[in-house]
């Protein structure tokens, strides 16, 4: 039992670490995102205004040509810290998951710093291919304050699985879920950004601002739509095999339980976001509202079904 | 000053005329706009059912609910909010939903058919315009130049077309048909999971029965606690099969963490799948269903079945049986009601079972861990009429207690007896009970499988980009070429810049050399 204990004290420790390590990035991300207030040159508004929506090619340039700057500094600093933070928690899940002697994902907080590490690696993944500097912010304050809250209401110690979460489903549902929950908070952010993008486009060059450095409006709302093709099949994944394990536990596929109608909205709302990205008149704001709002579906079913609802997903010792 | 021309934003006027009007409101219907507001609405009106308790799932809270809300409950109940996937608002939304989809996707079917087995377009007069655009000179002639290229796209499974205009060579080609196809299989699939869906509802069946440890059940309609079908399901269709529950295991978790948790269910079951058949031993457990000639038997739930002895003042047995008593919280502090219809005058006794005893001022007698560590029952014992030759029907977890006196209160451990005036109860000990769900779906394959044509169509189509590609070649002079490339996404947001880049290497035998 002491190496047990030794195990967990050293996970909470590795979450502890991921979390100074994450505010740390928090502010350097914060400081690069402040020093993009600077007068923009006439030519970058020149572009801007000649490419109108599309100012795809303005900001590669743009990035490319200040990659010296100081702002540009703080934010490479900031996803260095970001991957170390991403490795220190993946330390932490895995001394979690041996203490526990399973998978750690038995119970809201397991499932919470999972969520955090799921943000963090889509990000990361994502910013193997592109310059995502200008995203870090937006992804490092969603995934601390998840672990902020699983550490101070959530936390549970270490435990085996009560019997309704025996399945080999858990692993295959569970894990689909984490990487839809990065996804989505992903998306949600991008989305927010670019309808905060768009307004200060719409108001031409009176108001410029902390969003200079960031990409256009346009291109900030191909980023969400990617990332959500990319989840939804995922997400319809998760759901059909929570049906499949819903059927072995309790006898029917789909029996409309709190979590099962959430699963569904959330579904519904990421469809319609899909069909408004077609729908002449709502692939722009509008569409990228519809993003947002799919995270708040995926956010109410997650910590509202599991506090405030009678749910059959109730068991997951909060 | 002109004013700037003004846009007309509202909808057209539906025309007049009954046909007119019919194709207007089938084109409003099935319009990508009309789909979306109904996705809007399929979330909006699942809400109200994740918070209202519902009918299907938790009758007694519905009962609460109503008796709690004297004017609004009954108003709501009418309008379907207990029971809102059942409602026709509800029915309304999705059909309305699933009408729209045949709609748009049929007339799409057809369209994509021809589509795949046309020729691409012809190349556009001026390429430049394109986002993609490219040109430099390139030795061969312009029929070389296209011929060669239009082999490798060909390969690279790309559907060309060639022509001449003038003195230039084009080529034209076409990719990512699957798009439309895997967009086409999703909605069809969507369908036929509605289908699947419906099918289970009228031919399927769910019944729900309590059995104690020692105790038998045979899969007949009134051996049922609680039996529910489709319209088609008949007692015809239910298998013949039976099993016995031999021992109830459970284990729950002592450590400080998570203390009381369950750990372990296990019911041990003797079952005979056929009358006459040949008898074998099982287990069921959470997850782990059995399965008898198409149906599923699921363990459910579990409790404790207190058992007693009771003679009367003349010391005759007049019961002698476990009785189900119904877990009221995590602790299994359970209540329950033992009716002696057989002793003179009738009694009835009303108790509460605390697997671990426990008891004080707020929350009176409880139990505080659901293992029987330290079993002891509280009863409240009353006699006369039991009211059961009324004809009316009788909860066996309930006493009516309108016909009867209260002759006194006691607490027993095991082993332990009380003396009342009419006779004698002894507490003998206490059995666990199980409590199953056996569930007959034939639709569920088929929807599972229609499930996951949806996910392949939605995976293909949203991870394949459907765009277009032209080459044009010109005579530049001495046997050489100029030779344009550009690309357009038919897709929204296509990076086509590998494609074009492919199509340069290709043309240049940079990718031959790759290949070696």
């Amino acid at each position: 039992m002491s190496t047990g204990m030794e195990l967990a004290e050293a996970s909470n420790a590795f979450i502890y670490a991921t979390m100074v390590t994450l505010t740390l990035a928090m502010f350097l991300f914060a400081a690069s995102f402040a020093s993009g207030r600077r007068p923009s040159t006439a030519k970058a508004h020149a572009a801007q205004a000649a490419n109108g929506g599309g100012g795809v090619a303005l900001l590669e340039k743009d990035s490319r040509s200040a990659e010296n700057d100081p702002g540009r500094r703080l934010a490479n600093v900031g996803m260095s810290l970001t991957w170390l933070a991403t490795g220190l928690l993946t330390v932490a899940l895995v001394l979690r998951g041996l203490w526990a002697g399973r998978v750690p994902w038995g119970n809201m907080y397991e499932f919470s710093i999972s969520s955090a590490w799921g943000v963090l690696v889509v990000f990361l993944a994502l910013s193997l291919r592109r310059d995502l500097r200008w995203l870090g912010l937006f992804v490092v304050v969603p995934a601390l304050l998840t672990l902020g809250l699983a550490v101070t209401v959530l936390y549970t110690e270490a435990a085996q699985l009560v019997p309704a979460l025996k399945s080999y489903w858990l692993v295959i549902h569970v894990s689909a879920a984490i990487i839809c929950a990065g996804a989505f908070t992903v998306a949600a952010s991008s989305a927010g950004l670019s309808i905060v993008q768009s307004r200060r486009e719409a108001r031409g060059r009176e108001w410029t601002g902390l969003l200079e450095s960031m990409p256009s409006a346009e291109r900030l709302r191909t980023f969400t739509s990617r990332i959500i093709a990319f989840a939804f099949p995922v997400w319809t994944f998760s759901v059909i095999a929570g049906a499949i394990w819903a059927e072995n536990a309790w006898g029917r596929y789909w029996g409309w339980d709190p979590k099962e109608t959430w699963a569904f909205i959330t579904w519904v709302v990421y469809a319609a976001y899909l069909h408004a990205r077609s729908t002449a008149g709502w692939r722009g704001d509008k569409a990228s509202w519809i993003a947002i709002l799919g995270l708040v579906s995926f956010l109410i079913n997650y910590f509202g079904v599991n506090i405030f609802v009678n749910s059959l997903h109730s068991y997951a010792g909060l | 000053m002109t004013a700037p021309p003004t846009v007309q934003t509202e909808a057209p006027v539906p025309p007049m005329g009954a046909a007119g009007f019919g194709r207007w409101a089938w084109r409003q219907l099935t319009s990508m706009r009309t789909a979306l507001i109904l996705l809007f609405a399929l979330a909006v009106a699942s809400v109200p059912g994740s918070i209202l308790p519902q009918r299907g799932t938790n009758p007694l809270l519905v009962d609460e609910w109503i008796a709690d809300q004297p004017t609004l409950g009954p108003i709501m109940d009418s309008l379907g909010f207990f029971d809102v996937y059942g409602a026709p608002w509800f029915a309304a939304v999705y059909l309305l939903l699933f009408i729209s989809l045949i709609g748009c996707v049929l007339p799409r079917v057809g369209v994509h058919w021809k589509a795949m087995r046309s020729q691409p377009p012809t190349a556009p007069r001026n390429l430049s315009r394109m986002s993609e655009f490219t040109e430099r000179p390139l030795p061969g002639s312009p029929d070389e130049v296209i011929e060669e290229q239009a082999r490798t796209m060909r390969r690279d499974r790309w559907r060309v077309r060639t022509g001449t205009s003038e003195d230039t060579v084009w080529l034209s080609a076409e990719k990512g048909y699957l798009r439309e196809t895997g967009n086409l299989v999703f909605h069809l699939a969507l369908v036929l999971v509605l289908v699947a869906i419906a099918v289970g509802g009228l031919l399927g069946w769910r019944g729900n029965v309590i059995v104690k440890e020692g105790n038998g059940f045979s899969n007949t309609l009134t051996q049922y606690d609680a039996w529910g079908g489709g319209r088609l399901a008949t007692a015809d269709t239910i298998p013949p099969f039976a099993f016995t529950l031999t021992d109830f295991a459970v284990e729950f978790e002592r450590d400080e963490a998570q203390r009381g948790a369950p750990r372990l269910f296990e019911a041990s079951v003797d079952v005979q799948r056929e009358p006459a058949g040949p008898v074998s031993q099982e287990s069921i457990e959470v997850n782990f269903p059995i399965s008898i000639a198409g149906a599923k038997v699921f363990l459910v739930g579990h409790g404790y079945a207190p058992r007693f002895v009771i003679r009367d003042s003349s010391g005759a047995v007049v019961f002698d049986d476990s009785v189900v008593f119904l877990p009221q919280d995590g602790n299994f502090t359970s209540t329950g009601v033992v009716k002696v219809p057989d002793s003179s005058p009738q009694l009835g006794f009303q108790g509460i079972f605390l697997p671990t005893s426990a008891i004080d001022d707020v929350r009176g007698p409880h139990s505080v861990f659901p293992d029987a560590d330290d079993p002891s029952v509280f009863l409240s014992a009353w006699e006369g009429d039991l009211g059961l030759d009324s004809g009316i029907p009788q909860s066996i977890y309930t006493l009516d207690t309108g016909a009867m006196e209260q002759i006194g209160l006691r607490a027993l451990v095991p082993g332990q007896s009380w003396d009342f005036t009419d006779g004698e109860i002894e507490f003998l000990g206490w059995d666990r009970w199980a409590s199953f769900q056996i569930a007959f779906d034939p639709g569920k394959e088929a929807a599972l499988a229609s499930a996951v044509l949806a996910m392949v169509g939605l995976t293909v189509s949203l991870f394949t980009r459907r765009r277009r590609l032209w080459v044009k070649a010109q005579p530049s002079g001495s046997g050489s070429s100029l030779v344009q490339v550009a690309a357009l996404s038919k897709s929204e947001a296509g990076d086509l810049s590998t494609d074009v880049d492919r199509v340069w290497r290709s043309l240049t035998g940079e990718d031959e050399e790759d290949r070696r």
